[in-house]
């Protein structure tokens, strides 16, 4: 109840002043997705199967629609990524129990389904790109695109740590200006870049598996209803040719 | 052969007449489509009417495979449409088909509207037919508000919650009416229920007894004409008006070539890009409704916001859902504050041509601005276009008493 009032209050408030909080638009770096490339797709799902699944689930996303998404057979799907399912059909689900990792991080690790609808591509290649040493975050990260992650920097080993510089601006407010490597990881700038990138991609098949279906039956659709304009624009000629 | 056919035609004959004595078939049939004369000079903007039927008809039936599958429940909702996205048989077209057509339903209905405005379609004697299309408008708005709660997402939720929390501004008893309308302290699963019913039921019933009472209102005074003036004045020996032609099979084969380029225009949307760029699918609604953080912005779908710029536009709450309030109202005395002696804008003076001008800048604009977050620049100007909205309306019974218009022909104009 007193939950629910100072809720309505804070609405009030955020109604009045029209603003939204919360808000921090940080402009992102181009991921530059070729979604049709399934060598990326297939890249990217075993970075997530390796790297990801462990703490996150995609629990709307079942193993072999993704597999029809990669273009893999039953039994590459079953050898290459399912590591913690029996069956096909079943859904994606994290290897951590929820309830723990709430209690270890704070909050549940959240579910990766549609991430890449809710926030595009480019946040996820930015955010995977983002993390940098904090001394005061319990992680020892924080991240420039969701500051205040209770995420750690779980791809350390790859990317290596990074040191975030920041400059001021006039009224004297950090401003973030770049990263420079503090330790070096197992891949060069750019091999790291094509992991965040092809990650992002399989992110985005799992978060809408029916988009290349749909685009190729919509070019379909649209030449039946030139022909059935074609032929409707005749009848109506036909039709009116003795209106004066 | 040919006595078999006559023979077919005589038992035909007799079993519309068993029909007909029981029920008015063939006479409802005339009256509404086969003897139904509309004017011969139609332009595009008389698409609109017909394409709101097959929007209409998309909702209706999209909307009951959707419901075969949906769950109205806090827990189950989001899943639920993923389900729909993902595993039901054709679901996902069902989906966007759905929520392509709330969006193209507002489409339409605006430019239906506006063509009335063109060419004064709601003044005497078609008072009535646009009073009850406002009120079509207005179900409208509450059926996609409604259902917009329906996928529990994150916007659905904090949409719901900013736009309940209006009625809060009413004094004395605001707080009593927001409780009743959310039936709970919050947005809860109570409210997602009761929104699931209104949408389903409530809304869709009245939604289609008002449009069938204002084809019957159409039918009964006939259609308007971009002349403006009245095709029953100059009829043939038979009474058939001279310058119209017959419902079915003119305007029916004339309205087929609209609804294919209609719906070229829709699957192209549901096709190739079913979120329009976050404008018909909002991305925020992509993360399940969380009751502890906000989504970034809040904005409302696009259909709204033309009418939140102008809540947004006034520093005082009350004042803000007074003026919104206004803003959706006013349109309904069109008839009674247009006092010009013509119709048609192709008729009127440059007085109203510059008003309605204005008019569709400030609507526009304001629907931008209602996108925008309220800061610094955005609410001047969203100030500025609410003053021309109002004014549009409230001066309209002076511009268009000393507009000079030009006289109107007796006949309309049609080119073949």
């Amino acid at each position: 109840m007193a939950d629910a009032k100072r809720r309505l209050t804070a609405i009030v408030a955020l109604l009045a002043s029209g603003l939204a909080f919360g808000a921090t638009d940080i402009e992102l770096e181009p991921a530059g997705n070729d979604p049709d490339n399934v060598n990326s797709l297939q890249r990217g799902a075993r970075n997530f199967m390796n790297y990801c699944a462990g703490c996150h689930s995609a629990k709307y996303v079942r193993y072999n629609t993704l597999a029809r998404g990669l273009e893999l057979s039953e039994d590459q799907l079953v050898q290459n990524l399912m590591f913690n399912a029996q069956k096909p059909f079943e859904t994606i689900q994290a290897s951590m129990r929820m309830d723990d990792a709430a209690r270890w991080f704070g909050q549940p690790p959240p579910d990766m389904s549609l991430i890449a609808r809710a926030k595009g591509t480019d946040y996820v290649f930015n955010f995977l790109k983002g993390f940098y040493l904090d001394p005061e975050s319990p992680t020892g990260v924080d991240n420039r695109v969701l500051p205040g992650t209770s995420m750690p920097h779980v791809l350390w080993e790859l990317q290596g740590f990074q040191q975030a510089i920041f400059t001021e601006d006039e009224n004297g407010n950090p401003v973030f200006d770049r990263f420079e490597p503090a330790t070096a990881g197992s891949m060069s700038a750019e091999e790291y870049d094509e992991f965040a990138r092809d990650t992002g991609k399989v992110l985005q098949c799992i978060s809408e598996p029916i988009r290349s279906t749909r685009r190729v039956l919509g070019v379909w659709v649209l030449m039946f209803l030139v022909v059935f304009w074609i032929i409707a624009s005749m009848l109506k000629k036909q039709i009116w040719k003795d209106v004066t | 052969m040919a006595r078999v056919e006559s023979e077919l035609g005589t038992r035909r004959a007799a079993f519309m007449k068993w029909i007909d004595d029981r029920f008015p078939f063939t006479e409802t049939m005339r009256y509404h489509i086969t003897e139904y004369y509309a004017s011969k000079n139609f332009n595009w903007w008389y698409i609109f009417g017909v394409l709101a039927m097959v929007v209409l008809v998309i909702q209706i039936v999209s909307g009951i495979f959707l419901t075969m599958n949906y769950k109205p429940s806090a827990e189950e909702a989001f899943a639920s449409v993923e389900y729909i996205m993902r595993d039901v048989e054709w679901g996902w077209l069902i989906r966007y088909m759905h929520s392509t057509g709330a969006s193209f339903f507002f489409i339409v209905v605006y430019l239906h509207m506006f063509r009335a405005m063109l060419y004064g379609s709601y003044q005497k004697p078609r008072e009535l037919i646009w009073i009850i299309g406002m009120l079509i408008f207005f179900v409208l708005f509450a059926e996609a508000f409604a259902g917009y709660l329906l996928p529990w997402g994150q916007m659905s939720y904090w949409g719901a919650q900013v736009i309940i929390s209006l009625f809060g501004a009413i004094p004395g008893i605001g707080e009593t009416l927001v409780e009743w309308i959310r039936g709970d302290y919050a947005i809860s699963d109570i409210t997602l229920n009761r929104f699931f019913a209104l949408h389903v039921i409530l809304l869709p019933l009245a939604f289609i007894a008002l449009v069938f009472l204002h084809i019957v209102a159409l039918h009964h005074v006939g259609s308007n004409n971009p002349d403006g003036i009245d095709i029953k004045e100059h009829k043939d020996p038979d009474g058939k008006p001279l310058d119209g032609v017959a419902f079915h099979p003119y305007h029916t084969s004339k309205d087929l070539v609209g609804i294919i380029v209609f719906l070229m225009i829709f699957s192209a949307v549901i096709f190739f890009a079913p979120d329009m760029g976050g404008y018909f699918l909002e991305h925020a609604n992509f993360e399940p409704a969380n009751t502890m953080a906000t989504p970034e912005h809040i904005a409302p779908v696009w259909y709204f916001t033309p009418f939140y710029a102008i809540l947004r536009a006034v520093p005082d709450k009350l004042w803000g859902a007074v003026l919104m309030g206004a803003a959706v109202l006013l349109p309904v005395f069109l008839p009674w504050l247009d006092r010009s002696r013509v119709r048609s804008i192709r008729y009127r003076g440059w007085i109203y041509k510059l008003a309605l001008t204005l008019f569709v800048i400030s609507f526009v604009t304001l629907g931008w601005l209602g996108l925008q977050p309220a800061e610094g620049v955005y609410v001047l100007l969203a100030r500025i276009f609410s003053i021309i909205y109002f004014a549009y309306f409230l001066l309209m019974p002076y511009y268009t008493t000393i507009d000079k218009t030009k006289p109107v022909p007796d006949r309309v104009v049609y080119h073949g």
